[in-house]
């Protein structure tokens, strides 16, 4: 439905949107990272806060990640807001420390007497050539370790939506957003992530999946990015007569296992598109929580198109070949709807 | 800066109850573990890092600090947690893993917090660095009281988090201060092996910021030192790092046979424990009797029969409440 004069923004301007209107109502919500101020981030997602909140509460950073997430937690521990931005998930490698062992552990090492309510942001994905410590999703590296939420919005509701809760949750949320969402032309950007946002603040409730499309014959489930491939494999999968359901994740700690299941009890048939790395991954962990239902019978097996588990490769034509695509998406859909699982 | 007679008395008070509370933690801690020592056996398994010996720096720095003033400690914390007045019975029942402890077993004794005097610990080399300059940065912007120290070993300051978080505090003119407990060992790598300067303060220069190292584990010293940094710091005017001669009387953790210490290293610290070194001071210039310092240490004897009472006495957690508390 298109609504006439409506208001769309990119993910980028959402994710602004949403931090500027938590920190006009709560003092002890700040911004930090490298490159956040003058520049407005990046990617685009804290420009103008400079501007409006001043130097202090949005601060530049030294290029130094494990001291200022460390410094994050102490200050959350301490009253504030902290959101904080990883300003590729791929520098994880120099500051992990700080977060899964600081920020993910202590309300637990406290017994719950502490709280920690920072937002970690950072950016995913590839397609750009930008090589493999710089393309990387890695969700399934911070979902499977305890105390993190983790969310990844699809388009530009969900940003604002989700980064509000994230700034209203009392325990620490990673933010993943795709940079190939982010409506930075420079980035190849994928519009349809531009949606209609509205002005006044609202939450999208961290741990429910969205229902992208209502389909009966396949599911197929996914988060960011993989969302928009399977949006427009479903189209190309209509017109050949086949009907896909599309389950936007958004998070994937806590994970919305039930709204998986409900769609697959449906369709009968799974696919899981994932640009993080196809092995010990979240595509795994989704076919396992079919499995596990127990009252789920599969008429073809389940599929996932991942990134394989190769580092990312540079050139264009290499890195391509690798990342998941609608052309893939809709293919396995096509052999799965026409695959019986033998009796 | 010279401590007044009552904050001696406090001094000497925590580092006595410090250290019977180790010595008894240390007995306690064999329990279960004979013949054949295992670390997963008696009323209190896992690793144990006793502090006995470095009790001066715990308490020449807490006795300027107030309860809204953050400490952030390392895997040896004892000290440190008894001198910034963390609630000993339930420290030490977390220390048994009790239900009554102070995150109700999950932390054990690396692990403990008690927010209520803005305590906590990191079991991970320098890592309470980073969380301590937040909190240091969270004050300054909320413009609340307090200041916060981090209290680290000198083998941390070979840390990059070491590194990152002495930059950001030099940078934003914090209210923060680094505490090196120099002990000399970083398990069985001396200083020496680790370190290219004799001391860490000189790294202060790096940040453009004061150093000061204290030599002789001595608590007025200590005292001396931190409370200017730390009156410094309450004035706005940015962190100060602080090294401090202290001497770790035991091994790494309970169960190191320490071999590396050349012979006679362990005598020669003994003979400088700063136990019996204070008390004969504060008995000899006059601040103290000697009936006034025993009735000290029977207090602190007591304290801690009631702590260790309270730990023995709690319930063990529910298995099924490691479920619980992964988030607020």
């Amino acid at each position: 439905m298109t609504i006439v004069n409506e208001r769309k923004l990119t993910i980028a301007r959402a994710m602004a949107e949403a931090m500027a209107q938590e920190m006009r109502i709560d003092p002890a919500v700040f911004v930090m990272g490298e490159d956040i101020a003058q520049l407005g981030g990046v990617f685009g997602n804290t420009r103008g806060l400079v501007d409006e909140f001043g130097k202090d509460r949005v601060r530049d950073t030294p290029i130094s990640e494990t001291g200022f997430i460390s410094a994050a937690v102490g200050a959350a521990m301490d009253g504030m807001r902290p959101v904080v931005e990883l300003m590729f998930v791929d520098f994880f490698g120099v500051c992990f420390d700080a977060i899964y062992n600081l920020m993910a552990k202590n309300i637990y090492f406290s017994g719950g007497h502490v709280t920690v309510p920072m937002v970690l942001m950072t950016s995913t994905g590839g397609g750009y050539s930008d090589a493999g410590q710089h393309s990387q999703c890695l969700y399934g590296s911070f979902a499977h370790l305890p105390g993190m939420k983790v969310v990844s919005p699809s388009n530009a509701y969900d940003a604002k939506g989700l980064m509000t809760a994230a700034i209203r949750d009392n325990s620490p949320v990673i933010f993943m957003f795709h940079k190939g969402l982010q409506g930075m032309g420079w980035l190849g950007t994928e519009a349809a992530a531009n949606v209609h946002v509205p002005e006044d603040a609202y939450e999208v409730e961290i741990g429910k999946a969205a229902i992208a499309r209502e389909g009966s014959d396949v599911t197929i489930v996914s988060i960011a990015m993989g969302v928009h491939h399977a949006l427009k494999a479903a189209k190309v999968l209509e017109a050949e007569g086949i009907s896909t359901e599309v389950v936007d994740l958004r998070s994937l700690v806590p994970l919305d296992r039930d709204t998986v299941r409900a769609s697959v009890r449906k369709t009968g048939r799974l696919i899981v598109v994932d640009e993080d790395y196809h092995s010990y991954g979240v595509s795994g962990e989704i076919i396992a929580t079919v499995c596990e239902a127990g009252d789920i019978t599969l008429k073809a097996p389940p599929r996932r198109i991942a990134y394989p588990d190769v580092p990312i490769a540079y050139a264009h034509g290499m890195e391509q070949f690798c990342l998941p695509n609608p052309e893939k998406v809709a293919a396995a859909a096509r052999e799965i709807c026409r695959t019986a699982v033998p009796a | 800066m010279q401590p007044s007679k009552a904050t001696l008395g406090w001094m000497y008070h925590n580092m006595v109850t410090s250290r019977k509370f180790e010595t008894i933690i240390e007995k306690i801690y064999m329990e279960g573990k004979s013949p054949v020592f295992n670390m997963a056996n008696g009323p209190i398994p896992g690793e144990m890092h006793l502090s006995n010996g470095q009790e001066p720096v715990a308490v020449g720095v807490c006795a300027h600090l107030k309860p809204e003033d953050i400490v952030t400690a390392t895997h040896r914390p004892h000290h440190q947690a008894i001198a910034k007045g963390v609630d000993l019975n339930r420290m030490a029942a977390e220390i048994f893993g009790k239900a009554t402890g102070l995150s109700g077993g999950r932390g054990g004794h690396m692990h403990l917090f008690d927010p209520a005097v803005n305590f906590a610990c990191a079991g991970i080399i320098a890592q309470g660095m980073g969380p301590a300059v937040g909190a240091a940065l969270s004050r300054k912007m909320q413009g609340k009281p307090g200041v916060a120290v981090a209290f680290i070993g000198e083998g941390a300051a070979n840390q990059g988090a070491f590194h990152e978080a002495m930059n950001l505090a030099a940078v934003w003119k914090l209210p923060f201060i680094c505490v090196i407990e120099d002990n000399a060992w970083g398990i069985s790598v001396a200083k020496s092996a680790a370190t290219p300067v004799k001391r860490n303060d000189v790294r202060a220069a790096a940040y453009g910021i004061p150093g000061h190292y204290v030599e002789g584990n001595d608590p007025w010293k200590i005292y001396d030192v931190a409370g200017q940094a730390i009156a410094r710091a309450r004035a706005g005017e940015g962190p100060t790092l602080i090294e401090v001669e202290t001497y770790r009387l035991a091994g790494h953790f309970m169960g190191d046979a320490e071999g590396y210490r050349p012979k006679g290293e362990k005598d020669a610290l003994f003979a400088k424990d700063p136990i019996p070194l204070m008390r004969k001071r504060l008995e000899a210039d006059g601040t103290f009797t000697a009936a006034e310092l025993t009735k000290m240490e029977a207090e602190a004897e007591v304290k801690v029969a009631a702590a260790i009472k309270f730990a023995r006495e709690g319930a063990a957690p529910k298995p099924e409440d490691a479920l619980t508390a992964v988030f607020a």
